[in-house]
Order: C-alpha cells, then structure tokens, then sequence
C-alpha cells in the first residue's frame, strides 16, 4: 500500500514535471514559428522592393571586374609586357533589340570584318545576355567619335576604353615572353571560367604561359542596379579585383637585342646564362616574329607567312630545336676520359684518319693531313678528331654515355619555360629499345665527336657551359628573377625570389675540371686554338671555349624550296659554347649559327661580342668587325648521317 | 473486432501538406508528371506505413526498442565500413534488395532509446541515468556525423536533447550547457567542421563576397523569396524559380520557390500548418498516461518542428545550408517515409491511451 502510494505520488509527480516541461515546448514552438515568420516577412514584405529589382535581372547585374595582368620587366626594370589602353566597341545582348539590324547599322560607320562578325555572333551565343561581347578591338579616334555622335541610334551597342596587351620590344623578347591571345574553346575546356570572368585573354606561349596563374591576378565583381535603358545607377555592392604579380626576368633586355644583333640575319641562337645562379640574361632564337599580332587574334594571310617562312621565325630554336652538339662536347669526352682512367698526358698520333680493329673503314679527322702527335689539350686546341676516335673507343659508350647523363645531357634542364625536349645522350639500352639495332663500335666513334644520334638544345649546351665554369655544380637554368605581387592579394610577402633548383654535382674531381678548362682556355687563347681568331683575339679577360661544327640533320627541309636556297642550307651548323672570366665565371654562352659553316668562324665571335658586351659594356659590332680570316674547317666524321633533302 | 485507429486531425493535416506538396513539385519540378507520380507512390508508400505503425501498441514498441536501437547502430557501423558512397558522403548501406540509410533508422530509434533509458527510473533522470542517456545519444551522432552529414546528426541530437529535457533535465544544469556551447562553438568551427562546413557558414555571413561560387545558391533563393511580396507571383509563375535560378529548387531549395509563387500569405498557411501538426503531437504528449509515450510524442512532434526550422532557415539565409529537406514537402522518399513513421508511432500512442495507464 505504502509503494503504491510512492509509485503514485512518483507518476504524479512525474506527469507534472512533463506537463510543465511540454508547455514549455509550446512556447519554443511558437517563438520558433515566430522566428520563421519574421525572417520571411523581413524579405518578403519589408526588403520586398530590392528583391524584387534583384529579381528582375535585366536591372539589377553582377559586373565581373577583370584584374589587371601583372607586367614583365627585364633585370634591370625595363618594360617588356604592359597593358595599354585602347578603344573596343561592345554589346549587351540583353538591350538589343533585333541583333541584325544593330551590326547592320554599325557597320556603316564603323568597319567591322566579316570574321569579327562571326567570332561575336558564336560569343554571343555562348554567354548569358547580360555579359558583354566585343564587335571589334582597336577603334580608331575618328571611329570612337563617329560612333559618340551617334550613340543614341544603337542601344545596346558602347565604346570601351579596356586595356589591352603590348610588347614594346615586339620580336625581340618573343621566344621568352610568348603573347597572350583571346580565349579560345580550347583554353575554355581547361581553365576555371569563374577566374576568367570579364577577361578576355589568356597567355598562350612562354613566360605568359607558364606564369599565367600569376600575372592573371584574380576576378572582382560590381553589383550594379541600372535603369530601364541600361544605364548603371548606382553600386550596390563592390569586391575589388586583385591585380596579377609583376614578373622581373633574369633577362637584360640589352644584351638579348646585342646579342640578336651579332648573329644578324643568321638563324640562330644564342643563350647566356650566370653560372653561379642560372639565371638566364639573353635567350634569343632567330629569326623572331611580332608577338603583338597575335593578342587579339593574327590574320591567316600573316600566319601562313610565318608557319611558311623558311626560316621558321616561329620555331624557338633555343629551347626546343636539336641540334648535333659536334665538337663541344670534346671537354667532357675528354673527361670523361680523365674520369675513368685516361691520363691526360698520353697522347695519340694522328694521320688524319681512324680505323677499328678489322675494319678498313677510315673515320676522318677533320684535317686530312693530319695532326701528328698531340696531348690532350692540344687535342682540344686543335679539335682533332682522331684523338677522341681513340679516347671514345677505349672508354666504350657506357662509360661515355654515363658520363652525358651526368652532365644533364639527355634530361630537361627544367628551365621555367614548357616546350623543352629532353635531347639525347645515346646509349646501348636506347638504340636497342628505340631503333630496334645493337649499338655497334662505330656509333661509339660518332658520339665521341658529338655526332651520329647525339642531340642537344642550345639551352643544353648553356647550361652545359655553366656547369663547366661552375666546376660541375649543376643548376635549373632560370628565366624568371623575382615576382611581385599586388598590395591586395594575399600572399604575405611583396616579393618572390624564384631561384633554379640546384641539382648536385657532376661526379668528377676539381682537378680534371681544372685540367679542362685549361684546354678550354688555350682554345681561346693560345695562337693555335680554333676560337683563338675568332674570340681570343686582344682580350681584356680570360675566356674558355670550345668550338664545333655539326652536320645538318634535325631541321626538316620541306620540299617546296627552290634549288638556290638548299646550297645554304646544306651547311653545317655552327657552334660555340664559352665562359668568362676563367677565373671567376660571370657568364656561360652557347651559340648556335644554322648553317653557319664553322663554328670557329659563325659562332665563336658571337660569343665573344656577347661577353664583350656583358662584362665590358663594349659594343664590339659599332666600331670595327672582328677581322676574320678563312678557317680550317672542321670536317665530320665519314659515316654519313641520314640527311633529308631533295 | 479489429478495427482500424486512426487520428483524424492528424492525418488531416498531414494530407494537407502532401497535396501542397504535389501542387508545389508540379512548379518547381518543370511541370514533369514524372516527378508527381513518383511522389504520390512515395506517399502513398510512406501513409501506409504511418496507419500500420499506429495500430501498434506503445508498451510493444517500448519493448522493441533496444532490438531496433542496437541494429541501428550496428548498421551504422557498417556503413563506414561497406557503405556506398553518394555525393561525396558515406551514408547508404546495400542490402542487395534495398538501400538504405541507417540514418534515418536512427531518427526514431535514437529518441526512442533515450526514453527507453530515462523512464527505467523515476524521473527526473539521476546522474547515472543521465550520463547513460547522453551516451545512447551522442554515439550514433557522432557516428552520423563522420560520413559527413551535419544535418542529420544535429536533427538526430536536438530529438533525443528533446527527451532528456521533457525528463526534467534542469534549467541550471541547461543554463550551464548553454554556456559551454558558446564557448565550444568556435572552437568546433575552427578544428572539427570540415573545410566545405566552414565555408557555408561564411557564405551565411556574407553569401555576396562570392556572388556567383558558394553564396550564389544562398543569393538567388534569398531573391527568390523577398520577390514573392505578399501575394507571391502565381503558381508556376515565379521568374527565380522557372528560370533556373536556385539550384536544387524542387528538393532541399522548395522553400523558395513556394514563397516566390505563393507569397507571405501562403508561407503563414504554411507555417500555421506545420505549427498546428506539431500542436496536435504536443496535445497526444500531454493527454497520454504513460511516461515513455509522453516523452516519444513530444520529441517526435518538437523534432519534425525543427526540421521545418531548420530547412526555411537555411533557404531564407539565416542557417547554414546542412541539406535538411522540407518534411513532406520536398521531392524525395527516404525522410519522407521516417516522418510518417514517427506520425504512426504518435497515432498509436494517441490510440491505445487510454490502455496504458499503470
């Protein structure tokens, strides 16, 4: 009796406690109810009007506000890439009336080409009304001011001031800078079309390319409200756009149009390069072409003139044409040698020729009569082949071929540019898997004298140059110096310094480097060397070099060219790779001259005009040519190599 | 004579808010007779289970309740380990014949077990009862939580909250927790929310610092609704609605385009609607004689409150967007099928009342 009544008074006390606890529950129901009620009647009643512009879309629109692209400076600050102003005529889908009419009347005061028309009908299709599509860029003064004087015909249609791309070194910084050009279906596919709101251009080659994430900057927006004639009234709300970063290249843009200027209207290309930091000062490939053509888009009757042109202005030799590096690769057969073995004292008499052992074929020295007895270093003063038929032989091509990778050769050098092939340093397994064909004694022969498959890019052989005056510590060759980026972003520091990875040593001791670099030297210096002419004449500092001369072999030759031209490109190439000062390398310089016959001849002086320049500030070419006497060419090896002529 | 229970004023209301939900979908779904024929069998489907849960009697459910609780969670515990994946989320689990949820299981086993632990002892809960209930509470919602699916797991919490509260939990010790929370908010904000949870709760803030990436969907439902006025723009009418303007406009989003079309006054039909389902749960709370079935009716009634709170929240720019949809009047099945569930259990509670004194 006495439980139940507990178990009683428990339920009682229990219904209480719940029943008090579910009034309270009302009560949070009915606020909750009156939370809801109020929010929706603050948007719908009180906020009514705003929402209801906000809601007709056709006043009220969302303005992307494109960033502005970062600009490109050489070191010492000069402008390559900048953004001008210029006139564009534009219009808002949305206001037009009838679409044809409007271009119909706009093209009798403004001429707009057939193309043009084309490209914003298939815009226009493509983007939502409210976004404004280009008629036409580059309006002329009296264009702009036709059209202001009739503006109240074409509602709808509006002239803007937007800023557009330039390159005031046009050709000169082409090959490094690329261009920027109009966004196509391509770009489309791979980029985030919300970065890209209001921006028109996208980079599409070299630095522009590469550095596109930085110089794009990033989008702002405008809530704009605008009356029924499309008109802005006012600014509803703003997010500012962040303006891309600053690129400073490596690059003096002095020495790059100096050094363009020594090869003249040769092919070619020369890259300079500080060896201690690999950072690139000129980086030329001729001929050029104008990169401003291209921003907004370059007209087929010019772009079949350039993709024609024999001459390949387009092709940018110094990253990705390959080339036969010829005799100055001898310096690291030479030590390779030395690495393995090989002293530098012994010596090789040369009769002009070379066999293998049961074989009567006869590999040529480049001097038919013959070097006689020589050393090493005499055998790169001289550049004599037989020497290195030998040395190449006992060494064996793995050893050699070892000794290239090792080097970098056969590997990206990793420079902040894209289109870099790798080259080729040959060896067994790669003739084996690629030609399907053992590699035989006499290949071996070959790539001793920098022929037969061996390839190089003239960023290669400078950057080879570098290691060599770096006394083998290897480092990515750089383009770009510093960034700076806009106060609005949000990184934390102002400035980027961009340095090139170093990539470790090449496995070979201080003394070999020494030893030839000595040779190196004596090429350049001593009155028997094959640059002793050509750069080592009167020098105020000391130079290394090594010349070379390499056949024909990797610049396809169409089939159209009339049959006076294919003498001239015939020649062989010519080569030149250098550093100075010996003692403390301030600059590594390759050159390459396509068909330029010898490199003692073609290419040498332009190394020694650009080191001049750089270390002197002495414009050798002003005043007097470096007097040039007829060369003893180096001749090639007497296998020949496949040639595609006609 | 068996006879078939049912609470009409109930199920009044609920057919209301399922024909509204037709006439709603035919607008915000493009007029597709597709979409109003799956939803109708949904109903259909969800209604049957409701009349087959009320004839139930509570002690029976009372006493299925650990069963239903423990395979809950053992599914659970599946799911993080065999689940499917769908929308980035590990939440379904295959059983070759059905998929499923275990989620949604949880919604009714969840308040039912707390109840089940809370009435075992008089109440209010003593401390050992308490720290017993939290852990029947919290466990399946931190399981909930890790698939992710933040809205589930709130709405699973806030049910069994409901149940410890009702149990007379006490105002200071609530007091106290409502301190905690503020200072455990940030902290959860900064180190326990993932970095897509962070950003809707920014784009809450400012949804216009990214008008056309995160606070776009935010944006546009917001100007759907304020542009609806008072009278609204006509079923079928509203130019947010049919010019694709608000993403997931005819599940979680549906909120919006009601509005639009039907204006203020159709919201407060709205809302009065769903305050009075919920009154008539809290009525069967009240009136019904057992504790366990007091408890379960008013969490049930209070939790499907807060999920229309929580889904016109987020629509109208005042929560977070958790992906909650709007009970009975979203397109989609699953949840649709768990309220009616939890709308049979309130019937048979209601029902069998008067058996249950003891």
């Amino acid at each position: 009796m006495a439980a139940d009544q507990i178990e009683l008074k428990d339920y009682l006390r229990e219904t209480n406690l719940i029943h008090s606890r579910l009034i309270a529950l009302v009560v949070l129901l009915g606020i909750l109810a009156l939370i809801l009620v109020a929010r929706v009647w603050y948007l719908q009643i009180y906020n009514y009007e705003r929402f209801e512009v906000l809601s007709k879309d056709n006043r009220v629109r969302l303005v992307p506000v494109p960033p502005v692209r970062g600009q490109v400076f050489d070191r010492n600050g000069k402008v390559l890439a900048e953004n001008i102003p210029v006139f564009t005529l534009e219009v808002l889908p949305q206001d037009v009336k009838d679409m044809d009419v409007l271009l119909d009347q706009l093209t009798q005061i403004i001429e707009v080409s057939p193309a043009d028309v084309v490209k914003f009908k298939a815009e226009v299709r493509a983007h939502r009304s409210f976004e404004p599509q280009v008629l036409k860029v580059n309006l002329s003064e009296e264009e702009v001011a036709r059209f202001s004087v009739n503006r109240h015909f074409f509602r709808g249609a509006k002239v803007e001031a937007r800023l557009q791309r330039n390159y005031p070194y046009a050709g000169e910084m082409a090959h490094v800078l690329g261009y920027v050009g109009r966004i196509n279906q391509r770009d489309k596919d791979s980029i985030d079309a919300k970065a890209y709101k209001g921006t028109d251009y996208i980079g599409k080659r070299g630095i522009e390319a590469k550095y596109e994430d930085h110089l794009l900057g990033q989008v702002g927006f405008e809530q704009v409200e605008t009356n029924a004639h499309g008109e802005r009234i006012r600014t509803i709300d703003r997010n500012p756009p962040v303006s891309g970063d600053d690129i400073y290249l490596n690059i003096d843009v002095e020495l790059q149009i100096k050094a363009r200027e020594y090869l003249g209207d040769r092919r070619g290309s020369v890259i300079a390069i500080e060896p201690a930091t690999g950072q690139v000062l000129a980086f030329v490939s001729n001929p050029v072409y104008d990169p401003n053509k291209f921003v907004n888009g370059i007209d087929h009757r010019s772009y079949n003139a350039l993709r024609g042109d024999l001459n390949r202005p387009l092709l940018n030799r110094t990253i990705s044409g390959r080339y036969a590096p010829g005799s100055t690769i001898k310096g690291l057969v030479s030590m390779a040698g030395l690495e393995n073995g090989w002293s530098e004292n012994r010596s090789v008499t040369c009769p002009g020729y070379f066999t293998l052992k049961g074989s009567s074929h006869r590999y040529r020295c480049w001097k038919r009569a013959g070097h006689g007895k020589v050393s090493m270093i005499e055998s790169l003063m001289y550049s004599c082949d037989v020497y290195y038929y030998q040395l190449a032989s006992a060494l064996g091509i793995d050893k050699l071929s070892a000794f290239f990778k090792d080097f970098g050769l056969g590997s990206k050098t990793g420079i902040d540019l894209d289109g870099e092939p790798s080259g080729l340093a040959p060896s067994r397994e790669w003739k084996r898997d690629r030609r399907g064909a053992s590699w035989y004694p006499g290949d071996t022969l070959n790539t001793g004298i920098g022929q037969g498959f061996m390839l190089v890019t003239p960023l290669q052989l400078g950057v080879v140059a570098a290691t060599l005056a770096n006394r083998g510590k290897r480092i990515e060759p750089r383009i770009v110096g510093r960034l700076e980026h806009s106060p609005n972003g949000d990184y934390e520091d102002a400035v980027s310094q961009l340095q090139g990875a170093e990539l470790g040593q090449v496995n070979a001791s201080a003394e070999n480097f020494n030893t030839i670099i000595e040779a190196m030297t004596a090429v350049v210096a001593h009155p028997r060397g094959t640059a002793h002419r050509a750069a080592g004449l009167n020098a105020e500092y000391t130079m290394a070099g090594k010349t070379g001369t390499a056949q024909v072999v990797a610049i396809a030759q169409g089939a159209k060219y009339d049959a006076s031209k294919l003498s001239d490109f015939h020649k062989d190439h010519a080569l030149f790779i250098s550093f100075a000062p010996v003692e403390q390398p301030k600059i590594a310089i390759a050159v390459i001259v396509e068909n330029g016959g010898s490199g003692s001849g073609a290419a040498a002086p332009v190394a020694r005009k650009v080191s001049d320049f750089y270390l002197l500030g002495k414009d050798a070419n002003a005043p007097e040519p470096i007097e040039q006497e007829p060369e003893e060419q180096e001749a090639l090896a007497s296998e020949p190599v496949a040639m595609v002529l006609n | 004579m068996f006879r078939i229970k049912i609470d009409m004023p109930l199920l009044f209301g609920l057919l209301l808010l399922c024909t509204s939900s037709l006439f709603v979908l035919w607008s915000a779904g493009g007029e597709s007779s597709r979409i109003i024929i799956n939803q109708a069998i949904r109903m259909g489907v969800a209604i049957t289970v409701m009349i087959a849960l009320a004839q139930i009697r509570p002690d029976t459910i009372f006493r299925w309740t650990p069963l239903l609780y423990a395979a809950g969670l053992i599914m659970l515990a599946l799911v993080m380990v065999v689940g499917d994946v769908g929308k980035g989320a590990q939440r379904w689990l295959d059983l070759g014949f059905v998929r499923f949820q275990p989620s949604e299981i949880m919604k009714l086993a969840v308040p039912m077990m707390v109840a089940w632990v809370v009435t075992r002892k008089t109440l209010p809960p003593d401390f050992k009862n308490l720290v017993l209930a939290s852990t029947v509470l919290i466990l399946p919602s931190a399981f909930i939580l890790v698939q992710p699916d933040l809205g589930t797991a709130i709405l699973i919490l806030m049910s069994g909250a409901l149940i410890i509260f009702l149990a007379g939990f006490s105002w200071r010790n609530m007091l106290i927790l409502l301190g905690l929370a503020v200072i455990l908010i940030p902290i959860a904000y900064l180190f326990v929310l993932e970095s897509y949870q962070q950003r809707r709760i920014q784009t809450l803030i400012d949804p216009w610092a990214d008008p056309l990436g995160s606070g776009y969907q935010i944006i546009q439902s917001m100007i759907a609704i304020g542009s609806g006025g008072a009278q609204g723009k006509g079923w079928t009418q509203g130019s947010q609605s049919q010019g694709d303007f608000i993403p997931d406009r005819h599940t979680d989003f549906i909120f919006s385009v009601f509005s639009e079309e039907m204006g203020f006054i159709g919201v407060l039909l709205l809302i009065t609607l769903y305050v009075a389902i919920v009154a008539r749960g809290l009525y069967i709370a009240y009136y019904t004689k057992d504790t366990f079935s007091r408890l379960l009716a008013g969490s049930l009634s209070m939790t499907f409150f807060f999920y229309v709170f929580v889904n016109i929240g987020m629509v109208a720019g005042m929560l977070p967007v958790v992906g909650v949809p709007l009970p009975l009047i979203s397109y989609g099945g699953t949840s649709m099928v768990t309220l009616m569930a939890g709308f049979g259990i309130l019937m048979g509670i209601h029902n069998h009342r008067s058996l249950m004194s003891r």
